[in-house]
């Protein structure tokens, strides 16, 4: 008996590139791809928009809510110092930018190395898990008075309730980041010759990286949530200290004008932050 | 030098359930110039037993020792190559060749010197900056290769290093092996659960079997020296003995399933 024949067809050679379109209506995209400036960019206006004819078309008193130009007036007025306290807005802004930026930076250089000690020690997990599971959920206010009278009503205090706020989350993102490594990563370095000490910080603080970065920026949200409580006791510069005096006052156009300048630092700073990743981590979710 | 595996037992103690032998008295000693591969279906223990070579795993039970010295952890007489290949992405190729000639202290010209030397071996000597995250499957796996190399181990293990390649890769990456194989008098530790591979790889080819996870039987197999001499993986595949040969293993193999499912 013959083998099979086995008939090759070979297909001829492409006569020319195939038409490029993609037909409108196709559903190519991985959900959540996709550029977002524009949508954000819409949404900002369309609040504006909604905030100037409410206010305009007297829908809600100016005591609930100032008009923008009016929190525009209370803007310039603080930037000329034409206010309670007679301090112009940078200084108020540099004040508490510094107190955010020191207690996380301070934060980001004790809450990273006792993460990765959580992650990769029995003993440090089992001091200090307890200890941030503890004090994490507390309101910063609870505990506000105890450290003023501990620490004083200097910067001090108001630097380590910031830093409390930051602490928490960055360990356990490091502890997350450490537990996420992968087993193959750590004993290809061991089986190259790797003691523990270079395993921790040439394999597991670079692959963790990602994930401290996401507690880095999640961390400075909570440093500026709590700058207020921070500003509460014995401050007479920060933002947190303009919004807070302003609203004993019932001016809540400063108000206003405080949580929008608040609010707009914080996202700055996040655009930062998500730059820094990409340049950090570029592979993050490509191995 | 002599890698020599002596009554190795593995018990996996689950919190529920009967303990888990997967590996009983496992005997096996290699000499310097052996390409050793294990063969078996999932579950029969040959990545169990090449983690306690490896050191990463401690037998329940007998010993391992390299050159009369017990194996007692992972060392850097003994590179890995892993089935995902477990590479740095914060690290470029080079930095990865590199890496454990870092950890040893080497001076910068040095271990760039070694770490070319390994990435020209396994033909990679055009991606040497390139971030190993936009690699393909196979350049990795190389990389890996060359990485494990670079600290010159007395032992390669590969633990099913090509598992995840597409045929014609695989090919390429297994004569790259073999060539590395040849030009040094390291031992050779692989799994797989290719036939094929295995009995083109192998200078000895053992056949594992599950439950409990056990070696059992052994062939002395010519065709990697036949590639070394002729250099035409095709032909060696092709050749009349290897096409019977995998066709006897491929049927010892259905005996033993069988014969655990009996």
């Amino acid at each position: 008996m013959n083998p099979p024949e086995i008939t090759v067809k070979t297909a001829p050679p492409p006569p020319a590139p195939a038409a490029p379109a993609v037909p409108a209506g196709s559903r190519y995209r991985t959900p959540g791809a996709g550029a977002t400036r524009l949508i954000s960019t819409l949404t900002i206006a369309a609040l504006a928009a909604l905030w100037w004819i409410s206010t305009h078309f007297g829908w809600i008193k100016p005591l609930f809510l100032p008009s923008p130009e009016a929190t525009f007036k209370a803007f310039i007025d603080a930037v000329h110092g034409n206010n309670q306290g007679q301090t112009p807005l940078v200084e108020h802004i540099l004040v508490s930018v510094t107190r955010v930026f020191c207690a996380f930076f301070l934060a980001v250089l004790t809450a990273v190395p006792v993460g990765i000690a959580m992650g990769t020690s029995r003993i440090m997990r089992g001091i200090f898990d307890p200890l941030i599971e503890f004090y994490r959920p507390l309101p910063p206010l609870a505990y506000l008075p105890l450290i003023v009278i501990w620490l004083g009503i200097d910067e001090g205090a108001k630097i380590t309730l910031i830093y409390l706020a930051c602490f928490a989350p960055l360990a356990m993102a490091a502890q997350a980041g450490v537990r996420g490594v992968a087993l193959e990563q750590i004993n290809a370095a061991y089986a190259l010759g790797g003691s523990r000490w270079q395993v921790i910080t040439l394999v597991i603080l670079p692959a963790a990286l990602p994930e401290i970065l996401t507690g880095m920026r999640i961390a400075i949200g909570f440093g500026w949530t709590t700058l207020v409580a921070a500003e509460m006791v014995a401050a007479s510069v920060g933002l947190g200290q303009m919004v807070l005096n302003a609203s004993n006052f019932l001016r809540t156009d400063i108000v206003v004008m405080g949580i929008i300048i608040i609010g707009v630092l914080a996202y700055l700073f996040d655009l930062l932050m998500r730059q820094i990743e990409r340049r950090l981590t570029p592979w993050k979710g490509r191995m | 030098m002599v890698l020599e595996i002596e009554r190795v037992t593995v018990e996996f103690r689950p919190k529920k359930g009967p303990p888990l032998v997967a590996l009983h008295e496992v005997n096996l000693t290699i000499r310097p110039g052996e390409f050793v591969v294990a063969l078996g279906a999932s579950g029969c223990g040959k990545t169990t037993l090449l983690n306690t070579v490896a050191g990463f795993l401690p037998p329940t039970s007998g010993q391992i020792r390299l050159a009369g010295k017990p194996v007692l952890g992972p060392g850097r007489e003994r590179g890995v190559v892993f089935q995902q290949h477990a590479l740095m992405p914060w690290l470029s190729v080079l930095g990865n060749v590199e890496f454990g000639l870092r950890l040893q202290g080497l001076a910068r010209g040095e271990r760039r010197r070694i770490a070319l030397e390994c990435l020209a071996k396994v033909g990679l000597s055009q991606a040497v900056e390139q971030p190993v995250y936009e690699l393909s499957g196979g350049m990795q796996q190389r990389v890996g290769v060359a990485r494990a190399m670079a600290t010159s181990p007395a032992v390669m293990l590969l633990d099913e290093p090509l598992g995840a390649l597409d045929a014609f890769t695989r090919e390429s990456v297994q004569e790259i092996l073999l060539d590395i194989w040849r030009d040094s008098s390291r031992m050779f530790f692989f799994i797989t659960h290719d036939v094929e591979e295995a009995l083109f790889l192998s200078t000895r080819l053992l056949i594992m079997a599950p439950q409990p996870g056990r070696i059992v039987h052994e062939f002395d197999v010519p065709f990697s020296r036949r590639f070394a001499q002729t250099r035409n993986a095709r032909a060696v595949k092709a050749a009349p003995d290897f096409i019977e040969m995998r066709e006897r293993i491929l049927d010892l193999m259905r005996q033993t399933s069988s014969g655990d499912l009996s």
